[in-house]
């Protein structure tokens, strides 16, 4: 059938069965959105900057399963969408990218609006393709879809030059695409699951160490039975929050840096780390030479680089982690550990310190927990910072698929426009995105977006007017310089304070009057009797975003913290 | 030193994609060279690299990861045939003339230049051979040196016929 190359992408989108799209136009890009301006059966979202479509069409991704679409222009459309290819990449996320470029005859002739797009999301993306002929418009898409969704998934750009969007040819989207250097699906080894499945239950301190790669997977249903078969305890990265209810009586939460403190005792004690969908990242590891030094290693994980990369292993299996676990499960019964389960009891009640009160301002861990009471079933996003680990800490997740964190790249501004793609992805739910007050500044401007899609994402910002974590850091590492981490200070403060107090400038912007200004609802609440009633009227608001500004206590820290170059066993509380 | 034979995608990019590889994850690229193969989609490239053993296992899985990447074989452990080409420009005054040829005969290169104050010498071998006879002209005074780069195949399968 005769095609232009837009009407071609359209095919595309349509075979891959792709009903949102989040995009900026601009001039490369026109023939593209002239074509979905009649095509009624892909929703096109409005963002209000290119890095917002990326992280929304991440949201989105990471909260449906299916791959995330969006459509930028040339030049400044494209660099502004490389943070959030970053954040795709480091996490694994199925996204595609569609971006315009300049003629092609026009290509490296430093033309209007021309960027090596290319060139520039070459490290961060998982392939990209810039289309040089109209005839390859079908089989890059179709095999950009292939690469980003399969496999470790990952983002992938298509860069389109304007004259190819515009040219015509007769041909049809490919049924098959075959790449000879792109095998993502290795056989399973059968020998290494037994051997596997032996030392799990020869094991005396057996510990399961679960990550993102398990949302991936779709593992969470075979790992839920495979646990209750084994009864043995679990811990989780950042990123494997949710395949395992936070409380389930075996789930000791999450290790690492900020890791709690039974998690981070067991992985030091354990003479068996199952690991599985994990890379172990310096986060969760802290000081890797004193990492689960009594424990042996198995590793299971699709990525063949992920595997004894950071950690020597003694067993590796290489394959998806549901397809392994499938394979591991008939093999295994009941586990009788029961002094390993009296010793982690013991690392529960005292030592656990996270009740930290006594300053002024709400204490944000109740602010979390009563979020988490009002919204039991909400899909949870983060900003980056203290924000992203009390969220992490006190929300009690369930469901897989529901926390969405920005844990390899740590990009400020992704939970705003990540919470508005889980939003359309899931009209169902409730999204809430929990903010601080200086990461939501950062794609702030998504609130209009946000308001004509009519989109009741939650947004809670834990204010303390500072860049929380930094500021952590500046207190304990470096004699309270709070240098440059003050979202109060101005030209009136003193050069340099590490007392802030009743005489602080007033906080800018005023979140409520921003809210209000955008047609959004806007909330403060400044006491812990107000809470439950902002959350309740908030419950009844379902046509336009809510932000609420929970003003926090200013120093409130992170705890426990395991500091640089320590090992998790040894934290601060 | 670890020597790495690449098969990959003719495509445009590809290069780059690999030496940003490298040099974004602080991996050592010690010579790099690419070619044709006789298969026109096919392109062949020799990497050699340095490394410990771990660092170089990450390499090539980190390689095999790239999707325009076929087959990824390291050729280090493998008993292989290594060549290399050096064009080398050597400042020579009349009556040496004669000594730097017959130095040239004993390496088989050949000279492919005669100016009034340097010749040019070609000469293919192996790495080792090659390092070998620039040391030697250094009493000329090498004035240029233009070095290709390691290209690397595996030898054949040979059937061991015991002599007895």
């Amino acid at each position: 059938m005769k095609r232009k190359g837009t009407e071609m992408i359209v095919e595309a989108l349509k075979r891959e069965n792709v009903e949102i799209v989040f995009g900026y136009p601009g001039g490369a890009v026109i023939p593209l959105f002239d074509v979905l301006y009649d095509e009624d059966s892909i929703e096109v979202v409005l963002v209000r900057h290119e890095q917002a479509a990326v992280h929304a069409a991440d949201g989105y991704a990471r909260s449906t399963g299916k791959t995330g679409v969006c459509i930028v222009t040339s030049g400044p459309g494209a660099t502004n969408t490389i943070t959030g290819l970053a954040t795709a990449n480091f996490d694994s996320v199925p996204v595609v990218c569609i971006s315009g470029q300049v003629p092609s005859t026009m290509i490296g002739n430093d033309a209007f609006q021309e960027a090596d797009t290319i060139g520039i999301s070459r490290p961060v993306t998982k392939h990209s393709y810039l289309i040089t002929d109209r005839s390859e418009v079908g089989s890059s898409l179709k095999k950009a879809f292939l690469i980003a969704g399969s496999g470790r998934p990952g983002p992938v750009v298509v860069d389109v030059p304007k004259d190819i969007f515009l040219a015509e040819a007769d041909d049809e989207y490919p049924e098959e695409v075959h790449i000879r250097g792109y095998t993502p699906h290795q056989k399973i080894d059968k020998e290494s699951i037994q051997q596997a499945a032996e030392a799990l239950l020869s094991a005396e301190k057996p510990l399961f160490f679960i990550g993102g790669g398990m949302h991936i997977s779709g593992a969470a249903g075979i790992f839920s039975r495979i646990m209750d078969t084994v009864q043995i305890p679990v811990v989780t990265s950042l990123m494997g929050i949710g395949i395992v209810p936070s409380d389930h009586s075996l789930n000791l939460g999450m290790i690492g840096m900020h890791g709690s403190f039974a998690a981070n005792k067991a992985v030091s004690s354990c003479d068996l780390l199952f690991s599985i969908g994990v890379r172990f990242d310096d986060r969760a590891t802290g000081d890797l030479s004193k990492f689960a030094r009594n424990a042996k290693i198995i590793h299971i994980d699709i990525d063949p680089t992920s595997i004894a990369r950071n950690v020597p292993v003694d067993i590796s299996i290489l394959g998806d982690a549901k397809e392994v676990l499938r394979e591991l499960s008939p093999l295994l019964k009941p586990c009788s550990t029961a002094e390993w389960s009296s010793e982690i009891a013991s690392y529960k009640p005292e030592e656990d310190t996270r009740n930290k009160t006594g300053v002024p301002g709400l204490p944000p861990e109740q602010v979390i927990r009563k979020i988490s009471r009002k919204f039991p079933d909400a899909i949870i996003s983060t900003e980056v910072g203290q924000n992203q680990m009390w969220a992490s800490m006190f929300y009690n997740f369930h469901t897989p698929r529901s926390w969405l964190t920005s844990g390899g790249l740590g990009t400020m501004g992704y939970g705003f426009p990540a919470a508005i793609g889980a939003q359309i992805g899931n009209p169902d739910k409730r999204v809430i995105d929990i903010a601080g007050d200086g990461s939501i500044q950062m794609n702030i401007q998504e609130l209009a977006t946000a308001v004509h899609e009519e989109l009741p994402v939650i947004i809670a910002i834990l204010n303390n007017g500072f860049l929380g974590m930094v500021r952590q850091w500046q207190e304990i590492f470096h004699d309270r310089h709070y240098s440059k981490t003050c979202l109060r200070a101005g030209k009136k403060c003193a050069r340099r304070c590490s007392t802030p107090g009743e005489n602080c400038p007033p906080y800018v912007p005023d979140f409520v009057k921003l809210a209000e200004s955008y047609g959004a609802a806007g909330f403060r609440v400044e006491s812990i009797q107000e809470v439950d009633a902002v959350l309740d009227k908030a419950e009844t608001i379902t046509d336009r975003p809510i932000i609420i500004d929970f003003i926090i206590s200013r120093e409130e820290n992170v705890y426990p913290m395991v500091p640089p170059g320590a090992g998790i066993e040894e934290m601060l509380l | 030193m670890h020597t790495i034979s690449l098969l990959v995608e003719n495509h445009q990019g590809v290069l780059s994609r690999i030496s940003g590889l490298f040099s974004g994850r602080g991996y050592n690229l010690e010579s790099f060279t690419s070619g044709p193969t006789t298969d026109p989609s096919v392109t062949r490239i020799t990497l050699v690299c340095n490394g410990d053993d771990q660092i170089i296992d990450q390499i090539k899985k980190q390689l095999d990861k790239l999707v325009d990447i076929i087959d990824v074989e390291e050729l280090t452990e493998t008993p292989t045939v290594d060549r290399e080409l050096a064009l080398i420009k050597v400042s020579v005054k009349p009556g040496q003339r004669g000594e730097l040829i017959q130095i040239a005969d004993v390496f088989n290169a050949q000279v492919m230049d005669v100016g009034s104050e340097s010749m040019v010498l070609e000469v293919t071998g192996s790495p080792d051979k090659i390092n070998d006879l620039i040391a030697l002209l250094h009493e000329f005074s090498v004035i240029e040196l233009a070095r290709s780069g390691l290209v690397s195949i595996a030898r054949g399968k040979k059937n061991n016929i015991s002599p007895y």
